[in-house]
């Protein structure tokens, strides 16, 4: 699916985030050169095709003090991978959850799932329990903790034209 | 900066998709029982100390016809600052952490086209002579970014 060059410039508006200001899509309507009333129309139709998921706040877990950020990963049955996939996306401390290719040999883990918590103790408790619910059907896992933030922007697009 | 309850409600709500209408602050504020000023003010000073890294929209770049990819790299201690700037300098590189493990740099690439995937983790490569390894999702299982504050 392309996009057209007025979503593109709507898209380049609001990249660096939503003006904190009474009317903010007044505010991204002048600068684009939209209406206010044209801009929510394009922008209901971006949620609706998916290309905006949401508009949301991006906390920053550091700050929240969850300072202990696991990215575990596991070695689980393919043919099981499904529904265990979708038991482990569905708890509550798991912020993202994905089925992944391995990369063999050095790398024998095809389901990745991301653990917060205030202490490593704390998320070492809930991988704990991640492996009680994958059992048998799990061959390996590893956790691998994130210690520092190498950058964060979001998404860029290249300017066209 | 220390957060009271109140600046805790607001970011568990702001979590959430804002309402699509003129006024959505005056809409949220509404909701949380607070005046639109208070809202903005908190908002701005949670944004201010970095407590929210970003307020705005959460493109999905694969429905643009584009792709995100998970890389990891296994990057040598004595050359790490040098390899982290080129591959920082890619603007495809949205966010990189780096890791507890052999594989100690993990990055995400989001570029408008699926090739680009491929054209960017190629280059990176070149410039730095180290293999970055590929984990494109094959499934999702579920989002739910929010965290309770």
């Amino acid at each position: 699916m392309s996009i057209s060059d007025t979503d593109r410039q709507i898209i380049a508006a609001m990249q660096e985030g939503l003006p904190l200001v009474p009317r903010p899509f007044a505010a991204i309507a002048s600068q684009t050169g939209l209406t206010e009333e044209t801009l929510l129309h394009r922008i209901a139709e971006l949620k609706a095709r998916g290309v905006i998921r949401r508009i949301a706040a991006a906390p920053n877990h550091y700050k929240l003090g969850m300072t202990a950020n696991g990215m575990t990963v596991w070695d689980v049955d393919d043919a099981r991978i499904a529904g265990l996939g979708a038991q482990i996306g569905a708890l509550p401390y798991v912020t993202h959850c994905y089925e992944r290719p391995r990369a063999l040999p050095g790398w024998p883990y095809n389901l990745f799932a991301m653990v917060h918590g205030a202490t490593r103790d704390e998320v070492e408790a809930k991988r704990g329990e991640i492996a009680a619910i994958l059992g048998a059907a799990c061959r390996g896992h590893d956790i691998l903790y994130s210690t520092r933030i190498l950058k964060k922007t979001g998404l860029r697009l290249k300017q066209k034209g | 900066m220390t957060l009271d309850d109140t600046d805790r409600r607001i970011l568990n709500r702001m979590q959430d998709d804002l309402p699509l209408c003129p006024d959505p602050y005056a809409a949220v504020a509404a909701e949380l029982g607070l005046a639109e000023t208070d809202l903005l003010t908190r908002l701005a000073r949670m944004k201010e100390s970095r407590v929210i890294t970003r307020f705005g929209p959460f493109f999905d770049a694969a429905a643009m016809g584009g792709a995100f990819c998970l890389c990891a790299m296994e990057v040598p201690e004595a050359v790490f600052e040098t390899v982290l700037t080129k591959v920082n300098a890619h603007p495809e590189v949205a966010h990189n952490y780096e890791r507890t493990h052999r594989l100690n740099m993990w990055f995400v690439l989001a570029t408008e086209t699926p090739e680009g995937i491929q054209v960017t983790a190629d280059a990176i490569e070149r410039e730095t002579g180290i293999a970055v390894l590929r984990f494109p999702k094959l499934q999702e299982f579920f989002i739910g970014f929010r965290v309770a504050a």
